[in-house]
C-alpha cells in the first residue's frame, strides 16, 4: 500500500486532498493507497472572511465549516498539530507522539503572522490576518471617534498583497456611511516607492487612494512601533504618529517546517512549475509556504493543488508527472463596501486591473458563499 | 570573472505579484550585512525599479547582467 499525507486543512490541502481522493478512486477503494489529511483545528476557516469580520460584515457560522464535512469519504482526517516531518523515516510526527508514515506528502500548511518580529506591533498595532485580530479591530472601528488610523505594510511577503489597499478602501466607506470620514484622517504606508509591489495595481489605485483622501506615504520601512508614545518609527529615520495601527505583520512558514529542516529563508524551496520540493523526493508543496515569488493567496493554492494531484496520482501510479503551474492567481479587490475589481496574471501575463463595479463586488460576495465548493474539490 | 560570491538567488522571471524587487527585499532581510543577493527579472520595470530602490535604501547594486532569454540579473550587496 502506498501512503499519501497531506499537511494542511486550508484550501491547498483540502482542495489537494479531495482531487486526489477522486482521481484515485480505484486505488482507494482497493486499499493500494491511504490517503490522509493532516490539520491543527477541527474546522477549515475561509480567510478572506477577516477582511470583512473587522467591519461586522460576517461571522464564524458563515466562514467555518468542519472539515470532515468538507473532505471526500476516502480522506482519513487527523486533527493533531504537526510536531516534525521526518525523511528518514518517511514519516510525520504529530502532538500525540503518533506518527503516519507517507510514500508521497504535500506541504500545504499555510503562513502565520509573527508581530513580534516587529519590536512595540504586537502590543500597539492591530490586525486582520487572524480571526481574533479581525474581531479585535472590529470593536475598535466601531468605537472610533476621531483621529489617525495608519494601514501599514510592514511584513514582506504577506498573505493577500491586495487586502492592505482594500483596508484603506473599506476603512473610507466605513466612516463616510457613518458621517463621521472628515474626523477620521486615514494613512497608508508601503515599502518601496509606491502604493503596491506590481506597477499596475499601484498605477491603478493610487488616483482610487487620492480621490478618497487616503494619505500614502511611500518607501515607508517600518523598524519598531513606540507603543507609549503611540509612534511608528521607519528605517528611513522618520516618524509617524497614531491614534490606531493596522499593521500588516512579517508572515512565516508554521514553525514545524523550519523544526524538520525543510525551510531555506523561511519558506519550502519549490520548482515554480512541479511544485515540486527541491531537494526532497515524492515531496510537494502548496499554497503559502513555497518559496515561490507568487502572492500568498487562496487562488494560488487553490490551482497549485491541481498541479500537485494530477502529478502525485500519475506517479502513484508509475507515470510521468506532465501537468505544470504556471503561476496563475485570481485576486478580488474590495473598493469600498459596495464595488471591487479584479485582476487575473500568471507567470507570462502580468495583471490590468479593470474598472470598479458593483457586479464585482456582488461577484465577490457571492464567491464568499461558493467558496465551499472550491474547497470541496468542485470548482 | 565577477569579484564576488553570490550567497541568494532568486528566480523572480515572471512573477507579477508581489513582483522581483519585493523578492530582492525578502532575501535582503533574511541576509547579513555583506551577504550578496542576486535576483532575476523578467520585468522590463525592474532595469529602473530595482537599482533605484537599492540606492534609496543604502545597498551595493554591484551587477545588473542582462541574460540570454533577455531577463536582467540584480546582483545587490546588503550594505546596512
Amino acid at each position: 500500500m502506498q501512503d499519501i499525507v497531506v499537511v494542511g486543512g486550508g484550501v491547498g490541502g483540502t482542495v489537494t486532498a479531495n482531487l486526489l481522493a477522486e482521481e484515485l478512486a480505484a486505488e482507494l477503494a482497493a486499499g493500494q493507497v491511504r490517503l490522509r489529511l493532516i490539520t491543527d483545528q477541527p474546522d477549515h476557516v475561509y480567510k478572506p472572511a477577516f477582511l470583512y469580520r473587522a467591519f461586522g460584515r460576517t461571522s464564524p457560522p458563515a466562514y467555518r465549516r468542519p472539515q470532515r464535512e468538507l473532505l471526500h469519504p476516502a480522506v482519513e482526517l487527523i486533527v493533531d498539530p504537526v510536531r516534525r516531518v521526518e525523511v528518514d523515516p518517511r514519516r510525520v510526527a504529530v502532538e500525540s507522539d503518533r506518527t503516519f508514515p507517507y510514500d508521497y506528502l504535500v506541504l500545504a500548511a499555510g503562513s502565520r503572522v509573527v508581530p513580534e518580529r516587529t519590536p512595540g506591533l504586537g502590543e500597539a498595532g492591530e490586525q486582520f490576518y487572524t480571526e481574533e485580530g479581525a474581531s479585535r479591530l472590529y470593536r475598535r472601528l466601531e468605537q472610533f471617534a476621531a483621529g489617525t488610523i495608519v494601514v501599514s505594510v510592514i511584513g514582506v511577503p504577506h498573505m493577500c498583497p491586495v487586502a492592505p489597499l482594500e483596508m484603506a478602501f473599506m476603512l473610507d466607506a466605513f466612516f463616510r456611511e457613518r458621517g463621521r470620514r472628515d474626523q477620521v484622517e486615514i494613512v497608508y504606508t508601503y515599502p518601496i516607492n509606491r502604493c503596491h509591489s506590481n506597477p499596475a495595481i499601484a498605477q491603478w489605485a493610487a488616483p482610487e487612494l487620492e480621490a478618497r483622501h487616503i494619505r500614502v506615504e511611500t518607501f515607508f520601512n517600518v523598524e519598531r512601533i513606540d507603543p507609549a508614545r503611540k509612534v511608528i518609527e521607519t528605517m528611513e529615520g522618520t516618524e509617524l504618529p497614531f491614534d490606531l495601527l493596522i499593521g500588516i505583520p512579517e508572515h512565516a512558514a508554521p514553525a514545524f517546517l523550519e523544526a524538520s529542516g525543510l525551510t531555506k529563508d523561511g519558506w519550502v524551496p519549490t520548482d515554480r512549475h512541479t511544485l515540486e520540493v527541491k531537494g526532497q523526493e515524492g515531496m510537494w508543496a502548496v499554497g503559502d509556504v513555497t518559496d515561490l515569488p507568487v502572492s500568498k493567496a487562496g487562488s494560488v493554492a487553490h490551482y497549485q493543488a491541481a498541479t500537485v494531484a494530477a502529478n502525485l496520482a500519475a506517479r502513484v501510479r508509475g507515470l510521468p508527472p506532465v501537468a505544470r503551474y504556471n503561476g496563475k492567481t485570481f485576486c478580488f479587490i474590495e473598493t469600498g463596501s459596495d464595488a471591487g475589481t479584479y485582476v487575473e496574471f500568471d507567470y507570462d501575463h502580468p495583471p490590468k486591473p479593470v474598472r470598479a463595479s458593483r457586479w464585482i463586488h456582488w461577484a465577490k460576495l457571492a464567491y464568499n458563499q461558493t467558496y465551499w465548493l472550491t474547497a470541496r474539490g468542485v470548482v | 570573472m565577477p569579484e564576488y560570491v553570490i550567497d541568494r538567488e532568486i528566480d523572480a522571471r515572471g512573477s507579477a505579484c508581489p513582483g522581483p524587487l519585493m523578492e530582492l527585499i525578502r532575501a535582503l532581510k533574511a541576509s547579513e550585512v555583506g551577504q550578496v543577493v542576486a535576483v532575476l527579472s523578467s520585468d522590463q520595470g525592474s532595469k529602473v525599479d530595482i537599482p533605484d530602490w537599492v540606492a534609496k535604501a543604502g545597498h551595493k547594486l554591484l551587477a545588473a547582467e542582462e541574460e540570454e532569454d533577455g531577463a536582467t540579473r540584480f546582483v545587490v550587496q546588503k550594505a546596512r
